[in-house]
Protein backbone atom coordinates (compact mmCIF):
# COMPACT_ATOMS: atom_id res chain seq x y z
CA UNK A 1 0.00 0.00 0.00
CA UNK A 2 1.29 3.45 -0.84
CA UNK A 3 1.88 5.76 2.05
CA UNK A 4 -1.33 7.55 2.99
CA UNK A 5 -1.30 11.18 3.93
CA UNK A 6 -3.76 13.00 6.15
CA UNK A 7 -5.29 14.52 3.01
CA UNK A 8 -5.91 11.04 1.61
CA UNK A 9 -7.50 10.15 4.89
CA UNK A 10 -9.77 13.18 4.76
CA UNK A 11 -10.91 12.22 1.26
CA UNK A 12 -11.65 8.67 2.41
CA UNK A 13 -13.66 10.05 5.30
CA UNK A 14 -15.70 12.29 3.00
CA UNK A 15 -16.49 9.38 0.71
CA UNK A 16 -17.58 7.23 3.62
CA UNK A 17 -19.69 9.99 5.04
CA UNK A 18 -21.50 10.51 1.77
CA UNK A 19 -22.30 6.82 1.51
CA UNK A 20 -23.42 6.80 5.13
CA UNK A 21 -25.77 9.75 4.80
CA UNK A 22 -27.45 8.19 1.79
CA UNK A 23 -27.98 4.96 3.63
CA UNK A 24 -29.35 5.76 7.01
CA UNK A 25 -30.59 9.14 8.10
CA UNK A 26 -32.08 7.71 11.27
CA UNK A 27 -29.48 8.03 13.95
CA UNK A 28 -30.30 5.75 16.82
CA UNK A 29 -26.99 5.23 18.42
CA UNK A 30 -25.49 2.53 20.56
CA UNK A 31 -22.33 2.50 22.61
CA UNK A 32 -19.88 -0.33 23.02
CA UNK A 33 -17.19 0.05 25.66
CA UNK A 34 -14.28 -2.36 25.87
CA UNK A 35 -12.35 -2.76 29.14
CA UNK A 36 -8.63 -2.26 28.53
CA UNK A 37 -7.02 -2.54 31.94
CA UNK A 38 -4.07 -4.86 32.50
CA UNK A 39 -6.60 -7.65 33.09
CA UNK A 40 -8.43 -6.98 29.82
CA UNK A 41 -5.22 -6.66 27.82
CA UNK A 42 -3.88 -9.94 29.21
CA UNK A 43 -7.12 -11.75 28.38
CA UNK A 44 -7.15 -10.59 24.75
CA UNK A 45 -9.31 -7.44 24.82
CA UNK A 46 -7.45 -6.12 21.79
CA UNK A 47 -8.68 -8.99 19.64
CA UNK A 48 -12.18 -8.36 20.98
CA UNK A 49 -11.90 -4.66 20.12
CA UNK A 50 -10.67 -5.54 16.65
CA UNK A 51 -13.49 -8.00 16.02
CA UNK A 52 -16.05 -5.40 17.07
CA UNK A 53 -14.60 -2.90 14.60
CA UNK A 54 -14.43 -5.48 11.82
CA UNK A 55 -17.92 -6.80 12.40
CA UNK A 56 -19.49 -3.34 12.54
CA UNK A 57 -17.59 -2.25 9.45
CA UNK A 58 -18.47 -5.43 7.55
CA UNK A 59 -22.13 -4.93 8.33
CA UNK A 60 -21.99 -1.26 7.44
CA UNK A 61 -23.24 -0.17 10.83
CA UNK A 62 -22.11 3.37 11.44
CA UNK A 63 -24.27 4.64 14.28
CA UNK A 64 -22.32 2.95 17.04
CA UNK A 65 -19.75 4.59 19.27
CA UNK A 66 -16.88 2.36 20.27
CA UNK A 67 -14.84 3.34 23.29
CA UNK A 68 -12.27 1.86 25.58
CA UNK A 69 -11.92 2.20 29.27
CA UNK A 70 -9.85 0.80 32.12
CA UNK A 71 -10.68 -2.09 34.40
CA UNK A 72 -14.42 -2.37 35.03
CA UNK A 73 -14.03 -4.55 38.12
CA UNK A 74 -14.51 -7.94 36.50
CA UNK A 75 -10.91 -9.07 36.21
CA UNK A 76 -12.08 -12.66 36.61
CA UNK A 77 -14.25 -12.42 33.49
CA UNK A 78 -12.09 -10.48 31.07
CA UNK A 79 -12.36 -9.39 28.35
CA UNK A 80 -15.40 -7.36 29.37
CA UNK A 81 -17.57 -5.27 27.08
CA UNK A 82 -20.33 -2.88 28.11
CA UNK A 83 -23.15 -2.47 25.61
CA UNK A 84 -25.60 0.41 25.80
CA UNK A 85 -28.40 0.30 23.26
CA UNK A 86 -31.25 2.79 23.38
CA UNK A 87 -34.34 1.28 24.99
CA UNK A 88 -32.40 -1.64 26.46
CA UNK A 89 -30.69 -2.02 29.83
CA UNK A 90 -26.96 -1.27 29.89
CA UNK A 91 -25.23 -4.63 30.08
CA UNK A 92 -21.68 -5.71 30.83
CA UNK A 93 -20.72 -8.94 29.13
CA UNK A 94 -17.82 -11.03 30.42
CA UNK A 95 -15.46 -13.49 28.74
CA UNK A 96 -15.98 -11.79 25.41
CA UNK A 97 -13.87 -13.69 22.94
CA UNK A 98 -14.05 -12.94 19.23
CA UNK A 99 -17.00 -15.27 18.73
CA UNK A 100 -19.03 -13.63 21.48
CA UNK A 101 -18.02 -10.20 20.19
CA UNK A 102 -19.64 -11.06 16.86
CA UNK A 103 -22.69 -12.38 18.67
CA UNK A 104 -22.97 -9.11 20.60
CA UNK A 105 -23.13 -7.16 17.36
CA UNK A 106 -25.55 -9.52 15.67
CA UNK A 107 -27.80 -10.40 18.53
CA UNK A 108 -27.64 -7.51 20.98
CA UNK A 109 -27.01 -4.50 18.75
CA UNK A 110 -28.89 -5.65 15.63
CA UNK A 111 -31.61 -8.00 16.92
CA UNK A 112 -31.89 -6.30 20.32
CA UNK A 113 -31.79 -9.47 22.37
CA UNK A 114 -29.65 -10.11 25.46
CA UNK A 115 -27.15 -12.94 25.39
CA UNK A 116 -27.46 -15.58 28.12
CA UNK A 117 -24.64 -16.79 30.36
CA UNK A 118 -22.29 -13.90 29.75
CA UNK A 119 -23.92 -11.05 31.63
CA UNK A 120 -21.89 -9.84 34.62
CA UNK A 121 -23.76 -8.77 37.70
CA UNK A 122 -22.69 -6.66 40.69
CA UNK A 123 -19.41 -4.99 39.76
CA UNK A 124 -16.80 -4.13 42.37
CA UNK A 125 -17.98 -1.31 44.65
CA UNK A 126 -15.47 1.24 43.41
CA UNK A 127 -16.77 1.33 39.89
CA UNK A 128 -20.34 2.14 40.88
CA UNK A 129 -20.50 5.85 40.34
CA UNK B 1 4.14 -12.19 31.10
CA UNK B 2 1.91 -10.52 28.52
CA UNK B 3 1.58 -12.20 25.13
CA UNK B 4 3.00 -9.38 23.00
CA UNK B 5 5.10 -6.24 23.38
CA UNK B 6 2.03 -4.27 22.33
CA UNK B 7 0.24 -5.41 25.47
CA UNK B 8 2.90 -3.72 27.60
CA UNK B 9 2.60 -0.59 25.50
CA UNK B 10 -1.19 -0.56 25.86
CA UNK B 11 -0.82 -0.99 29.59
CA UNK B 12 1.57 1.95 29.94
CA UNK B 13 -0.49 4.36 27.86
CA UNK B 14 -3.64 3.34 29.69
CA UNK B 15 -1.84 4.17 32.96
CA UNK B 16 -1.07 7.63 31.58
CA UNK B 17 -4.68 8.22 30.58
CA UNK B 18 -5.83 7.14 34.04
CA UNK B 19 -3.25 9.46 35.61
CA UNK B 20 -5.15 12.35 34.05
CA UNK B 21 -2.47 13.28 31.50
CA UNK B 22 -3.40 15.83 28.86
CA UNK B 23 -0.26 15.10 26.84
CA UNK B 24 1.19 11.64 26.28
CA UNK B 25 4.16 10.90 24.06
CA UNK B 26 4.79 7.37 22.89
CA UNK B 27 7.90 6.37 21.01
CA UNK B 28 8.30 2.86 19.61
CA UNK B 29 11.45 1.76 17.82
CA UNK B 30 11.65 -1.69 16.32
CA UNK B 31 15.26 -2.47 15.51
CA UNK B 32 16.68 -5.80 14.35
CA UNK B 33 18.17 -6.62 17.73
CA UNK B 34 15.83 -4.82 20.10
CA UNK B 35 12.50 -3.12 20.64
CA UNK B 36 12.59 0.15 22.52
CA UNK B 37 9.56 1.89 23.93
CA UNK B 38 9.26 5.17 25.81
CA UNK B 39 6.07 6.66 27.23
CA UNK B 40 6.00 10.04 28.89
CA UNK B 41 3.03 11.92 30.25
CA UNK B 42 2.16 15.05 32.16
CA UNK B 43 -0.25 13.25 34.47
CA UNK B 44 -0.29 13.46 38.23
CA UNK B 45 3.02 11.63 38.69
CA UNK B 46 4.25 9.69 41.70
CA UNK B 47 6.40 10.55 44.69
CA UNK B 48 9.53 8.51 45.34
CA UNK B 49 7.79 6.20 47.78
CA UNK B 50 4.93 5.42 45.39
CA UNK B 51 7.42 5.02 42.58
CA UNK B 52 9.31 2.37 44.54
CA UNK B 53 6.08 0.49 45.21
CA UNK B 54 4.82 0.83 41.64
CA UNK B 55 6.68 -2.25 40.43
CA UNK B 56 5.49 -4.29 43.40
CA UNK B 57 2.74 -6.63 42.17
CA UNK B 58 1.03 -6.35 45.55
CA UNK B 59 0.74 -2.59 45.36
CA UNK B 60 -1.79 -0.39 43.68
CA UNK B 61 -2.31 3.27 44.19
CA UNK B 62 -5.03 3.92 46.73
CA UNK B 63 -7.79 5.94 45.16
CA UNK B 64 -7.24 4.60 41.68
CA UNK B 65 -9.10 1.47 42.69
CA UNK B 66 -10.62 1.99 46.13
CA UNK B 67 -11.22 -1.20 48.07
CA UNK B 68 -9.34 -3.24 45.53
CA UNK B 69 -5.80 -4.38 45.22
CA UNK B 70 -4.98 -4.50 41.54
CA UNK B 71 -2.17 -2.96 39.53
CA UNK B 72 0.05 -5.50 37.87
CA UNK B 73 1.08 -3.56 34.80
CA UNK B 74 4.48 -2.23 35.83
CA UNK B 75 5.29 -5.35 37.82
CA UNK B 76 4.69 -7.51 34.75
CA UNK B 77 6.87 -5.23 32.67
CA UNK B 78 9.73 -5.35 35.16
CA UNK B 79 9.54 -9.12 35.37
CA UNK B 80 9.63 -9.49 31.60
CA UNK B 81 12.43 -6.97 31.10
CA UNK B 82 14.55 -8.92 33.59
CA UNK B 83 13.69 -12.25 31.98
CA UNK B 84 14.59 -11.28 28.42
CA UNK B 85 17.87 -9.50 28.92
CA UNK B 86 16.16 -6.14 28.62
CA UNK B 87 15.83 -3.11 30.81
CA UNK B 88 13.20 -0.77 32.15
CA UNK B 89 13.30 2.63 33.78
CA UNK B 90 10.70 4.82 35.45
CA UNK B 91 11.11 8.38 36.56
CA UNK B 92 8.30 10.43 37.98
CA UNK B 93 7.59 13.70 39.66
CA UNK B 94 4.38 14.47 41.51
CA UNK B 95 2.21 16.97 39.60
CA UNK B 96 4.58 16.86 36.63
CA UNK B 97 4.24 13.44 35.14
CA UNK B 98 5.88 10.11 34.59
CA UNK B 99 8.29 8.63 32.09
CA UNK B 100 8.56 4.91 31.54
CA UNK B 101 10.98 3.36 29.12
CA UNK B 102 11.82 -0.22 28.34
CA UNK B 103 13.89 -2.23 25.95
CA UNK B 104 13.61 -5.93 25.10
CA UNK B 105 16.32 -7.99 23.41
CA UNK B 106 14.70 -9.47 20.33
CA UNK B 107 17.29 -12.23 20.09
CA UNK B 108 16.27 -13.59 23.47
CA UNK B 109 14.12 -16.70 23.19
CA UNK B 110 11.57 -15.49 25.72
CA UNK B 111 11.02 -12.03 24.26
CA UNK B 112 7.36 -11.74 23.30
CA UNK B 113 6.56 -11.00 19.64
CA UNK B 114 5.83 -7.34 18.83
CA UNK B 115 2.09 -7.87 18.24
CA UNK B 116 -0.21 -5.79 16.10
CA UNK B 117 1.14 -2.26 16.40
CA UNK B 118 -1.46 -0.65 14.11
CA UNK B 119 -4.33 -2.14 16.06
CA UNK B 120 -2.75 -1.22 19.39
CA UNK B 121 -2.19 2.39 18.38
CA UNK B 122 -5.76 2.60 17.10
CA UNK B 123 -6.97 1.40 20.46
CA UNK B 124 -4.81 3.85 22.37
CA UNK B 125 -6.27 6.74 20.42
CA UNK B 126 -9.83 5.93 21.43
CA UNK B 127 -9.80 6.01 25.21
CA UNK B 128 -12.39 8.19 26.82
CA UNK B 129 -11.25 11.70 27.63
CA UNK B 130 -9.61 14.72 26.19
CA UNK B 131 -5.94 13.95 25.87
CA UNK B 132 -3.28 14.41 23.24
CA UNK B 133 -1.31 11.35 22.21
CA UNK B 134 1.76 11.88 20.07
CA UNK B 135 3.21 8.77 18.51
CA UNK B 136 6.73 8.56 17.13
CA UNK B 137 7.28 5.28 15.37
CA UNK B 138 10.71 4.28 14.12
CA UNK B 139 12.38 1.42 12.36
CA UNK B 140 15.91 1.19 11.09
CA UNK B 141 14.76 2.44 7.72
CA UNK B 142 12.23 5.16 8.34
CA UNK B 143 9.88 6.79 10.81
CA UNK B 144 6.43 8.32 10.99
CA UNK B 145 4.56 10.48 13.45
CA UNK B 146 0.89 10.77 14.18
CA UNK B 147 -1.02 12.68 16.80
CA UNK B 148 -4.51 12.25 18.18
CA UNK B 149 -5.36 15.90 17.61
CA UNK B 150 -4.51 15.84 13.91
CA UNK B 151 -6.52 12.66 13.44
CA UNK B 152 -9.51 14.22 15.17
CA UNK B 153 -9.07 17.36 13.09
CA UNK B 154 -9.02 15.25 9.93
CA UNK B 155 -11.71 12.71 10.75
CA UNK B 156 -13.87 14.06 13.55
CA UNK B 157 -14.74 11.98 16.60
CA UNK B 158 -12.51 8.95 17.12
CA UNK B 159 -15.38 7.18 18.82
CA UNK B 160 -17.35 6.82 15.59
CA UNK B 161 -16.90 3.35 14.26
CA UNK B 162 -16.24 4.47 10.69
CA UNK B 163 -13.51 6.82 11.90
CA UNK B 164 -11.93 4.13 14.06
CA UNK B 165 -11.85 1.80 11.05
CA UNK B 166 -10.27 4.54 8.91
CA UNK B 167 -7.70 5.26 11.64
CA UNK B 168 -6.75 1.61 11.71
CA UNK B 169 -6.34 1.49 7.92
CA UNK B 170 -4.33 4.68 8.00
CA UNK B 171 -1.90 3.45 10.66
CA UNK B 172 -1.68 0.06 8.96
CA UNK B 173 -0.56 1.80 5.77
CA UNK B 174 2.09 3.72 7.73
CA UNK B 175 3.28 0.50 9.37
CA UNK B 176 3.49 -1.36 6.06
CA UNK B 177 5.50 1.47 4.63
CA UNK B 178 7.79 1.53 7.66
CA UNK B 179 8.51 -2.17 7.74
CA UNK B 180 8.69 -2.80 3.99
Amino acid sequence: MAKLTLDDLRKLRDEKQKAMNMRDPENKSAQIIVGMGTCGIAAGAKETFNTIIEELTARDISNVLVRQTGCMGFCHSEPTVEVIVEGMPAVIYGNVDTELARKIINRHVISRKLIDNHICDKPAMDIIR
Amino acid sequence: MHATVCDYIADLVQNSVEAGASLITLEISTLPEKIEVAVSDNGKGMNSETLRSAVDPFFTEAGKHDHRRVGLGLALLKQTAEAVNGSMKITSQPEHGTEVGFSFDRRHLDTPPPGDIALTLTGLLTFEGDYELKVIRKSLKDEYRISRSELIETLGSLEQITNIALTKDFIKAQEENLLQ
